[in-house]
């Protein structure tokens, strides 16, 4: 079920194409990764869903409803360009930002204490922000975002400024969240971020959609058909068996155990490579060999450009 | 709760509760009462001691002449003791010793020693006292020998000193008094009042807006709320800032006033006063023949009254709030195009160039409210805050001043979304160094 969905919506800044043409469907309980190279136009996406900029054409829609600007209480952003009052203190601070959300201050508090205890800060309330530690800072803004609980989360680059042990908090705290039916946009360039949390993406490339699915779907879209064994046996009769549907890309003999790497030419999945080989040698490992997000973003980035400066 | 008032309340109460605001608003009203109450204090202390001058008279024309003003003794002494003291003043009782040689008339000269450096109006006290005496003895001469009866009562009677009062006719014919002075002062008080405020708390917005801008705060900020509501809540809850300023400020000088007037009695004010009119000199011996005081209090407070008292009050909170709507929104607006303190100079200087020429060609204006200059000035909407009503005392045209007015609420409007616009792109504009024409652009895109 969408939860949220954008259409056709186009963005034109002066002379630069900002958005072109761009949908997208986000459903509900998921997390949903919006990728791209910088100045694809991911941010003035994100800012257009905040309500922050309007499209020039094109809709948003939030439970098929189009979307209102009283709609941005059910939304919590976090910025990729972020930062605090420095002179206020933290505590005044975050009641601030979740009472700009609509929360009232009775209820800002409450739900505060919960979250700076949750994340041992609660000693900090009267500090000044100039005072704290850059990671300290973020996981403020962490709480600011989410305080009001939206229904709508965007993180713009979540992870950056925290060590490793506080971005796992903050990953699962994230995790949580859509577990408990919040729906996710998350945007960042670190790949393996991406593999371990989405469970959908687009990718954006010079203002356009250049692809979008699940991230399950986009893999096996991208699977190279590429297998990679360790077996027990003679290369010769291997090399015999596999004959002129397989290319062998690579091999190497260590005596009782030897690695090849193949290529299958018509691509009819895993299980016909294991039958031919198997009656001709030991099979002790077998792997196809799947791209990563990373690679596939740079792949399918640098096959779009191509295409650009062909046009 | 209405999310323009949360942001108008916070924006008040972080700067109402700084420090520096505090320490100003309370310090600025009691540097002044300092600085008008000091010297006045310093003043009537001074004169309290009383100073002996030793006066040795060659001719012995004034003897028993001078005699004693405020605190000064005169007090004549022989041709010895002269000498005496000449030779070791320092060690006498005396303040200072003036010599008056045998041949005053003809070189009109004396002279006065002191060990220290002597007040100046003290020389003058005493070339005051001379002149008179030797006046007044010259002319006695002049009367006897012309042997007319009477002649120093007929002269006395020539002395003459006219008082011009102002009549201004209004258009039905009805004469007021009026006074060029009281307008003037006025005019030219809240001409800069007017300035003043519009300057200070226009940068205040606008360094406000940079704060924002520079702590990255506003994007989660302006994803809460329209940047219209952030804006409005910031612009008024910064005047409301100046207001409480100036709130406290009239509250505190009148407190200090009347503390001063409970420990300065009557007399001392009286004293203070006599003391001022002495060093005035000259003026004294002319007024004192005109029956002044009371006359002239009732006769400004009359002319106070023949000011346009309830136009120049509409007119000082109009222009007052227009006029820092119109700047604090462009200044706002400067705050959100630039990154840095640098580039602000550049994109500052336009905006508040207006202000300054105003406040340039205030003075002219008080002087002459029916010029060309005037005119102009306080018609343009950039200038008209301080111009117009610097000119209000003076009763202009009234069509002038409608259209002042209306080409005022025009301009402000203009300049909020114009303001708005800029605000709205630069916010989120970082890493650009922007130009005018750049902000030109901005004005063009949608939503």
């Amino acid at each position: 079920m969408s939860y949220f969905s954008v259409s056709n919506v186009n963005k034109v800044f002066e002379s630069t194409q900002a958005l072109t043409d761009v949908s997208l469907s986000v459903n509900k309980g998921s997390i949903f990764g919006l990728l791209g190279p910088n100045g694809a136009g991911k941010t003035t996406l994100i800012r257009i869903i905040n309500q922050i900029t309007a499209p020039d054409s094109g809709e948003v829609f939030l439970e098929g409803r189009r979307m209102t600007s009283s709609d941005v209480e059910k939304i919590g952003y976090l910025p990729e360009e972020r930062g605090l009052y420095k002179k206020m203190k933290i505590g005044d601070q975050a009641i601030y930002l979740a009472q700009l959300k609509g929360m009232s201050r009775h209820s800002a508090m409450k739900a505060l204490k919960f979250w700076f205890e949750k994340f041992e800060i609660a000693g900090w309330w009267d500090k000044k922000v100039e005072e704290l530690s850059k990671g300290m800072q973020q996981k403020v803004q962490f709480i600011t975002t989410i305080i009001h609980q939206p229904q709508l989360l965007i993180f713009d680059e979540p992870f950056t400024g925290f060590d490793p042990i506080n971005a796992n908090l903050i990953k699962q705290e994230i995790l949580g969240l859509r577990d408990n039916g919040a729906t996710i946009i998350f945007s960042t360039h670190n790949m393996s971020t991406v593999e371990d949390l989405c469970d959908h993406i687009a990718l954006i490339n010079k203002s356009r959609k250049i692809l979008d699915g699940a991230v399950t779907e986009v893999k096996d879209n991208f699977k190279t058909n590429i297998f990679e064994l360790d077996y027990k046996g003679d290369y010769s009769k291997v090399a015999q068996v596999l004959g002129n549907s397989f290319t062998i890309l690579e091999h190497t003999e260590k005596g009782l155990s030897n690695r090849i790497k193949i290529l299958h030419l018509n691509g009819n999945g895993s299980n016909d490579v294991l039958q031919l080989l198997m009656p001709v040698a030991e099979i002790k490992s077998f792997r196809e060999v799947v791209p990563s997000m990373n690679d596939i973003f740079i792949r399918v980035v640098e096959s779009s450009n191509e295409k650009n400066n062909q046009l | 709760m209405n999310k323009t008032w949360i942001i108008l309340r916070r924006e008040y109460l972080t700067r109402v509760l700084k420090k520096s605001f505090i320490v100003t608003t309370l310090l600025v009203p009691l540097l002044l009462a300092a600085m008008m109450v000091i010297p006045a204090w310093l003043a009537s202390r001074q004169d309290k001691e009383v100073r002996n001058i030793a006066v040795y008279d060659e001719t012995s024309l004034f003897l028993g002449q001078l005699g004693q003003e405020g605190f000064t003794k005169y007090q004549f002494i022989e041709k010895e003791k002269y000498e005496k003291i000449k030779a070791n003043l320092e060690g006498t009782e005396y303040y200072a010793l003036l010599y008056i040689p045998g041949n005053i008339l003809t070189t009109n000269r004396v002279e006065l020693f002191s060990p220290k450096q002597l007040p100046l109006e003290m020389g003058e006290q005493i070339e005051r006292k001379l002149s008179q005496i030797i006046e007044t003895d010259k002319r006695n001469k002049v009367v006897q020998e012309v042997g007319v009866p009477d002649l120093e009562q007929k002269l006395a009677a020539t002395k003459t000193r006219i008082r011009v009062n102002t009549l201004q006719v209004t258009e039905t014919g009805e004469q007021k008094k009026s006074s060029s002075v009281v307008a003037f002062i006025a005019s030219y008080g809240m001409g800069f009042l007017i300035y003043f405020f519009v300057f200070m708390y226009g940068s205040l917005v606008m360094r406000s807006v940079m704060e924002e801008k520079k702590n990255r705060i506003v994007e989660v900020i302006v994803s809460s709320v329209k940047p219209y509501q952030l804006m409005t809540g910031k612009i008024v809850g910064t005047a409301l800032v100046g207001l409480t300023q100036v709130a406290i400020w009239v509250i505190l000088i009148f407190g200090v006033l009347t503390v001063l007037q409970s420990f300065f009695t009557p007399e001392t004010a009286q004293q203070m006063g006599k003391s001022i009119m002495e060093s005035q000199g000259q003026m004294a011996p002319m007024q004192q023949n005109m029956p002044v005081s009371q006359n002239q209090i009732s006769e400004v407070l009359e002319m106070i009254g023949t000011l346009n008292i309830p136009l120049i009050l509409f007119g000082f909170i109009f222009y007052f709030l227009s006029g820092y709507l119109l700047y604090s929104s462009l200044m706002g607006a400067v705050g959100a195009a630039v990154d840095n303190e640098e580039d602000t100079q550049q994109l500052v200087f336009p905006v508040t160039f207006p202000l300054i020429l105003s406040i340039i060609l205030l003075f002219s204006i008080s002087k002459s409210p029916d010029g060309a200059i005037a005119f102009w000035a306080s018609i343009v909407p950039f200038t008209a805050p301080v111009c117009m009503l610097a000119r209000l005392p003076f009763s202009p045209p009234i069509w002038e001043v409608i259209l002042s007015m209306v080409l005022m609420i025009v301009t402000t409007i203009g300049a909020i979304w114009v303001g708005s616009k800029i605000y709205k792109t630069g916010i989120l504009m970082y890493g650009k160094k922007v130009t005018l024409k750049e902000l030109v652009k901005w004005l063009r895109y949608k939503g």
